[in-house]
């Protein structure tokens, strides 16, 4: 099976025709518009290996990320960076491809924290196996991380080795109202405390919060900090992780609104770019409903620490990622070339210049 | 006479810099012949000690100019020889640029210089509650540039990561003299995972002058539990029942017999003698948490038969406990005039059958072998005893050592868990990946440095290189830096 994507890698490559590569087509939204032949990884599907005392699954790319947390519920055991599913049919190597974690991320770590292994081909048609099984291994780049995220733009993730946690014993989520400087304030003091935070939201004048750990642990926690239970919060989270609640949706009353996600250093006070946002990851995450000029979004981005996405909407020319400072774009453009020569794999999906 | 010598490269060279930040002599530059592994030593043509990150780009600029190679160096600390003087090369030591630029509490970030000490960043973070989590054992001496350079971990990664896990954003410099601004202030960035691939890195890719680390904040609680075993296959599923039973420790270490007798007999941790393991296992968090935690692991020790079980009831006899663990290798290098020390991983259901392997390959090699594991992570320290004015003895561990780490690559491993390849195991590097992977690693550092300027010929073999071998010697029992507790 392998050898059918290897050879079919090789002729794009041979013929210099671009590849879109695809897995349940739950993000075909996310990054720039390419053109190409789809080329579907779901033939490349099921857990190669699972040891839950390891704490460690390495599963084909193709494999969808339902079977996949399907298998580690059985264990207790989870994928602590909560990777949202969208629509549904997500598959493993399009989560990591994409490198999008969900609402746990600013406690446990991003998608990238755990990968600890991964086999691509490459633009050229070459199988290759970077990182392991294990949590520590320093020898050679860390090329499997840089997949996290690259958008299938350096190889085609045949398998990913990744770590798992179990399951906290308890969670439940607690909400406040709160404005939205005060809330901002708030989420960045309790980070810095002892407190079994796993994930934090403020929209609309309402802070939710959600403890997990030991039962014993999130009970004190919940005396310390008062507010009131969330109504049915696996839902609620689980809502923000794939965003599916209205707010993320497009509204007929504002068609010229853009779903931006600016991403800002967490104590950055509040954007003052309109009403319709919603605040995650302890302040790290802005997401914007909007109107507003590219060029203002990326400003209030940048000034902030961080950078601008769009998710939704018209694309800018220059793509829907933030640029790059011409350094850092001449060394990615440099990988590129090295990784994928003909530049075949997801041309243009990540930045619009290769 | 090589360019680095050149009276024009000189003259250039102390036009961008202090009197006594260039150093020449053999008598000035032979303190930094070696890093940690001084079995690898090679006095250096020329050193450079910059204070600033603009005297830094203007070094590289002109090493680059004149196509001159540049080594950088933090502490000095490294085990793997990856700061060894190249001839022909600048060694470019970053001990000067050590200054805590800024702690932001409320963030719960620090931006630093690559010189600051590991243990300086925590002890500067320690009047906001917070801490800088990655803490390997050199962590009073080594630098933060070093630790992103090697990834460095401690005996805390298993639950709170390595440097990649740790870091947000590096000012960093290409050897032209361009700056990479790598990540920025908050959790993520557009474009390939460059922070990734700077971790780690050895000094291959860029330089770099500014890290922002994250803080932590400090645990309410940490509490250790020591239990013995007779049987180091029993200890080694303890660890696997552990987990399995939900908790990550914040540190999970183990040690086999020769290791436990030669801690007990150097610092007198109290440990117990009569037994083939010992497991270390700490909890921290959250008061209530580590209750149920310290409950929860005294059942599972129980269970997988144990036969002594303690649990350190006061700061005092916590640090006490560490002790043994942490003068491990100064405790067996008083075993024998020499010893290796490997560096492998391994998946840890593997932990039994690998030191099985080990024993009867010490049989085979009639060498001695103490084994001292970060087990929660399956980081193997097996430390081989040997006497180098024996004939064929210091050949013999050498392939003995070799097969372990081909025994740790075969259990599906790798061999080095945190030490770095440098250019210690760069043959080794042969063992773990094929052709296509390594060429892969080339285009990497050519994609940053397309001379080759940065530490040439370490980090990743040359293809033709492929056929040799090497490790760890210590000479004479002697640790570089015995001061410093390794673990």
């Amino acid at each position: 099976m392998l050898d059918d994507y290897i050879e079919h890698i090789r002729a794009a490559h041979a013929d210099g025709s671009p590849l879109v590569i695809q897995g349940g087509g739950s993000k075909t939204f996310y990054g720039n518009a390419q053109a190409g032949t789809i080329l579907d990884t779901r033939k490349l599907s099921g857990v190669v290996d699972y040891q839950p005392r390891e704490l460690v699954m390495t599963a084909q790319a193709g494999t969808p990320l339902a079977e996949i947390e399907g298998l580690l519920a059985e264990q207790n055991q989870m994928l602590a960076f909560e990777p949202p599913h969208f629509q549904g049919g997500s598959t493993l190597g399009g989560c990591i491809a994409a490198g999008l974690s969900g609402p746990r991320r600013p406690y446990a770590g991003a998608a990238r924290d755990f990968v600890l292994g991964t086999r691509i081909i490459d633009g050229t048609g070459q199988p290759l196996r970077f990182g392991g099984q294990v949590i520590k291994n320093v020898a050679g780049y860390d090329v499997s991380r840089l997949m996290v995220g690259a958008l299938g733009t350096l190889g085609l993730i045949t398998e990913i080795s990744l770590k798992v946690l179990p399951r906290p014993a308890a969670e439940l989520t607690l909400q406040f109202e709160l404005d939205e400087a005060t809330a901002i304030d708030q989420m960045n003091r309790w980070a810095g405390q002892a407190l079994p935070l796993s994930a934090s939201c403020w929209h609309a004048g309402l802070l939710s919060l959600r403890l997990s750990g030991a039962r014993s642990a999130v009970r004190a926690a919940q005396t310390k900090l008062g507010g009131e239970l969330a109504h049915d919060p696996a839902a609620f989270w689980q809502r923000l992780r794939d965003q599916s609640t209205p707010f993320f949706d497009r509204h007929p009353q504002h068609p010229d609104h853009r779903k931006w996600r600016l991403a800002v250093k967490p104590t950055a006070p509040p954007l003052n770019l309109g009403e319709a946002q919603w605040i995650e990851w302890g302040g790290a995450v802005r997401w914007l409903m909007t109107d507003q000029p590219t060029a203002a979004l990326r400003e209030a981005a940048r000034s902030s620490g961080g950078h601008a996405t769009l998710f939704h909407g018209e694309p800018p020319a220059d793509g829907v990622f933030t640029p790059l400072a011409p350094p850092l774009l001449h060394v990615q453009r440099q990988l590129k070339q090295r990784f994928d020569p003909k530049g075949i794999l997801n041309r243009g999906r990540l930045y619009p210049v290769f | 006479m090589s360019a680095v010598r050149s009276p024009e490269f000189l003259n250039a060279l102390r036009g961008l810099l202090p009197p006594e930040s260039v150093l020449t002599a053999p008598e000035d530059t032979r303190p930094f012949e070696s890093d940690g592994l001084a079995a690898y030593r090679n006095t250096p043509d020329l050193v450079v000690l910059p204070h600033t990150e603009a005297q830094v780009t203007a070094i590289l600029r002109l090493c680059h100019a004149h196509r001159v190679a540049v080594v950088t160096r933090g502490a000095g600390t490294g085990l793997a020889a990856g700061a060894l003087p190249v001839d022909g090369a600048v060694l470019l030591v970053m001990a000067r640029l050590n200054q805590i630029q800024h702690i932001d509490p409320l963030a719960r970030t620090a931006v630093v210089q690559p010189g600051v000490r590991n243990l300086a960043i925590s002890e500067a973070a320690a009047i906001y509650g917070l801490y800088y989590a990655p803490d390997p054992s050199s962590q009073i001496a080594c630098s933060i540039g070093g630790n992103v350079a090697e990834n460095s971990g401690g005996v805390h990664c298993l639950k709170y990561g390595l440097t990649v896990h740790n870091i947000l954003k590096l000012r960093a410099w290409t050897i032209d003299g361009e700056l990479l601004e790598i990540g920025n202030e908050s959790l993520d960035a557009s474009g390939y995972d460059l922070l990734a691939l700077m971790t780690g890195s050895e000094g291959m890719l860029a330089v770099i002058t500014e890290v922002t680390v994250k803080l932590l904040p400090r645990p309410e609680r940490a509490q250790v539990v020591l239990a013995a075993f007779d049987d180091i296959a029993k200890a080694g599923a303890a660890v696997g029942n552990i987990i399995a039973a939900g908790v990550i420790p914040a540190g999970l270490e183990m040690m086999d017999k020769l290791a436990i007798q030669a801690a007990e007999a150097f610092v007198h941790a109290g440990y117990p003698l009569d037994c083939a393991a010992l497991l270390l296992c700490e909890v921290d968090g959250v008061n209530e948490e580590v209750s149920d935690d310290i409950f929860t692991v005294h059942e599972v020790l129980t269970a997988s038969g144990a036969i002594e079980i303690r649990t350190a009831d006061s700061e005092e006899q916590r640090a006490r406990f560490w002790a043994g663990r942490k003068a491990a290798f100064p405790a067996v290098g008083r075993l024998a005039p020499d010893y290796y020390c490997m560096d492998g991983t391994i998946p840890r259901s593997q932990l039994p059958h690998v030191l099985e392997r080990i024993s009867a390959m010490s049989v085979e090699y009639g060498l001695a072998v103490a084994n001292v594991f970060h087990a929660g992570d399956g980081n193997l320290h097996p430390l081989i005893l040997f006497d180098s004015s024996q004939p064929n003895e210091l050949h013999q561990a050498e392939v003995f050592g070799g097969k372990i780490l081909e025994l740790c690559v075969e259990v599906g491993g790798t061999i080095t868990g945190e030490h770095g390849v440098g250019l210690e195991k760069i043959n080794q590097m042969c063992v773990q990946f094929g052709t296509p992977e390594l060429t892969r690693f080339h285009d990497v550092k050519a994609a940053f440095d397309p001379h080759t300027l940065l530490n040439p010929g370490k980090a990743v073999p040359e293809l033709h290189r492929c056929a040799e071998w090497g490790a760890m010697h210590i000479q004479g029992g002697q640790l570089p830096h015995p001061e410093l507790p390794r673990f």
